[in-house]
């Protein structure tokens, strides 16, 4: 199941100059006959998932992952960067001997609709104009986004996913799935998540947002036309949303006060603090391989999920039935989903009777932790997994 | 003895099991035994306070139980999930509440009812949300627990009480004759009662006064008459 499953003979609809011609993975593409309805109401079509696998799916096709990336992720799970050259995003999580050993599992990520790494978003051309999308680009959910990753699921003639797993709002997928299609999830890895967007998570999102659409260059969305990028309101929305991402702690033990290759402060705005000048080379290389657009949109996927919302108001309700294995994961210094997030999701499936672990791991790294070195995270989850294929009769090969 | 001390016992147990059979323990404590006993094959299983996962692992592994718990420390919590048992940290006092009725076939409180806030509230949820619940618990009527506050005037030390009264987890520590007050007043049925000494060597089925007397600890079978909720 490792060859390239998309018709790649269709060419690129892309119109970003930085994307390289051939990414590496798969693409599907779907045709005007078949649509994406979104929950917006607006029939998305034509429309293209670029996706990424690694393993082997085995001949019972039961062996599958599905691994969903976060805000600003992509499929490129544990390869290089085509862009940046960088380490897959969760390398350290994959391999022997790691909780996802490549010997005994298939893994799949799908870059999320409306982003910007091959999946239809944003940025790409729209077949009724002729011209990118931007801001007439339908506003998208999470739901939507779970509702595309099925028609690749499907595509590859998996019945019933063996895990589903991300960090983030990568958790927040996992959750929409179990919610959907529960049949489907035989278990689930929500990490470092919640069942519904904070007031002060909106809230950061939103100072992200206006720090994009302030900046001239932004031109109203309409800026691949103008052939511009707003690239320093990208910048500061990645800085603003960068600390979150981290703790005051991991910040202090890092950084402290210690200056910027100085002797002393220079009584200017130059970045005189270390702190300053890694937010600026975190803002700066994200904007090397984001769209601009796209951090509009799948922020604002994240902002308007809340599953309980969605039935009656009782979280409970999305899980009832369920027979998904759940393994919740919180961080102890993850302040943008705090532990208390978890809990809360925790207590909704203990309502129903869920088959579920928590566990919330002690760090000082922040939210960010889920992506980094954590023995103790990878001996549970590897402990987890291995519970649940003995349950579901997956050997190793 | 506190959860603390069973926790850290059943690592020790735990650590030797490992280096005698392997990994996998086909043999656990003499209480745990008895609690596994009472419990039917392929059942559904909450276990409260279930440490770093002893009895659990070996209802799953041994009996084929649908087999989950709750613990208050994290670590305990991570060494279950690590070993695949399905884990959550929580509360005795506030996390039961949570449950609905009737979600498993039993549910077990060993060695913890006595470090609860509301042993009373405890009770009611676990036979709430069990057909069945398993409690075992030190016995303050012991008669060296007896002895030792008759004859020394101070707070009495046992092997199943090894904390001092400024630093003990058991505040509420009851005797067998309380508990079966108790749990007629509350119309939970006891089903089965059987008394043990620290090394498991005598257990009785028993409850009356000489249980009182001779029982260091107890494990209760019990069943609740409560209208459901």
């Amino acid at each position: 199941m490792n060859a390239p499953l998309g018709s790649a003979a269709l060419g690129r609809v892309s119109t970003n100059p930085s994307l390289p011609e051939q990414l590496p993975g798969h693409h599907l593409d779907f045709p005007h006959d078949q649509p994406l309805r979104l929950d917006c109401g607006v029939d998305l079509a034509p429309f293209r998932l670029a996706y990424q696998t690694y393993g082997t799916l085995n001949a019972e096709r039961s062996n599958a992952i599905l691994v969903l990336h976060a805000l600003t992720g992509d499929q490129y799970v544990a390869e290089p960067h085509p862009i940046t050259g960088k380490p897959g995003w969760w390398d350290l999580m994959i391999g022997p001997g790691k909780p996802l050993d490549l010997e005994r599992y298939f893994l799949i990520c799908v870059n999320v609709l409306g982003g910007c790494m091959g999946t239809t978003g944003p940025r790409d051309v729209d077949p009724a104009t002729g011209k990118p999308y931007g801001l007439s680009f339908p506003v998208i959910t999470i739901a939507d986004m779970v509702r595309a990753q099925v028609r690749v699921i499907d595509h590859l003639g998996i019945d019933q996913l063996f895990c589903v797993i991300g960090g983030s709002m990568g958790g927040m997928q996992v959750l929409q799935w179990v919610a959907a299609y529960p049949e489907r999830v035989f278990a689930a890895v929500p990490i470092a998540t919640a069942a519904r967007h904070s007031a002060q998570n909106i809230a950061f999102h939103e100072v992200g947002r206006q720090a994009i659409m302030a900046d001239p260059d932004w031109c109203n969305g309409d800026y691949l036309n103008a052939g511009k990028h707003p690239h320093r309101g990208l910048a500061v929305a990645r800085m603003a949303a960068h600390i979150t991402y981290l703790s005051e702690m991991s910040l202090h033990r890092k950084f402290g006060r210690n200056l910027q290759n100085r002797l002393s402060l220079s009584f200017g705005f130059d970045a005189d603090f270390q702190v300053e000048s890694y937010l600026r080379h975190q803002g700066s290389t994200f904007v090397e391989r984001f769209d601009a657009n796209s951090y509009l949109y799948i922020t604002r996927a994240m902002d308007y999920f809340d599953l309980a919302a969605e039935h009656g108001g009782v979280l409970a309700d999305a899980f009832r039935g369920t027979a998904t294995r759940f393994c919740v994961v919180s961080f102890t210094s993850d302040w943008l989903f705090p532990t208390s997030e978890s809990r809360a999701l925790v207590h909704a499936l203990n309502a129903v009777a869920a088959n579920v672990s928590f566990v919330e791991i002690p760090t000082d790294r922040g939210h960010d932790a889920f992506l980094l070195e954590e023995p103790e995270l990878w001996a549970v989850l590897g402990g987890f997994l291995n519970g649940c294929a003995e349950h579901r009769g997956l050997r190793r090969r | 003895m506190t959860a603390a001390d069973l926790a850290a016992s059943r690592r020790d147990a735990g650590a030797r099991d490992d280096a005698r059979d392997g990994a996998r323990r086909d043999s656990i404590r003499i209480d745990l035994q008895l609690i596994a006993d009472m419990v039917a094959p392929g059942s559904r299983v909450l276990d409260v306070g279930c440490g770093d996962g002893m009895l659990l692992d070996y209802l799953v592994h041994f009996k084929g139980v649908d087999g989950r718990g709750i613990e208050l420390s994290q670590d305990g919590v991570n060494a279950c999930v690590t070993q695949g048992l399905s884990v959550i940290q929580g509360d005795a006092d506030t996390d039961l509440r949570d449950y609905p009725s009737d979600a498993f076939d039993y549910v077990v409180l060993s060695q913890t009812l006595q470090a609860t806030v509301n042993p009373r509230g405890v009770l009611h949820e676990l036979v709430r949300i069990g057909r069945h619940a398993i409690v075992s618990f030190p016995n303050f009527g012991y008669w060296r627990v007896r002895a030792q506050l008759l004859l020394s005037g101070r707070m009495p030390r046992t092997h199943a009480l090894l904390h001092d009264w400024y630093d003990t987890p058991n505040i509420h520590l009851c005797t067998i004759t309380d508990f079966v007050d108790l749990a007629a007043h509350m119309q939970i049925a006891i089903e089965r009662a059987l008394t043990l000494d620290r090394t498991g060597t005598h257990v009785r089925e028993r409850k009356g006064v000489l249980a009182n007397l001779f029982g260091e600890q107890a494990v209760f079978l019990l069943s609740g008459r409560v209208p459901r909720r």
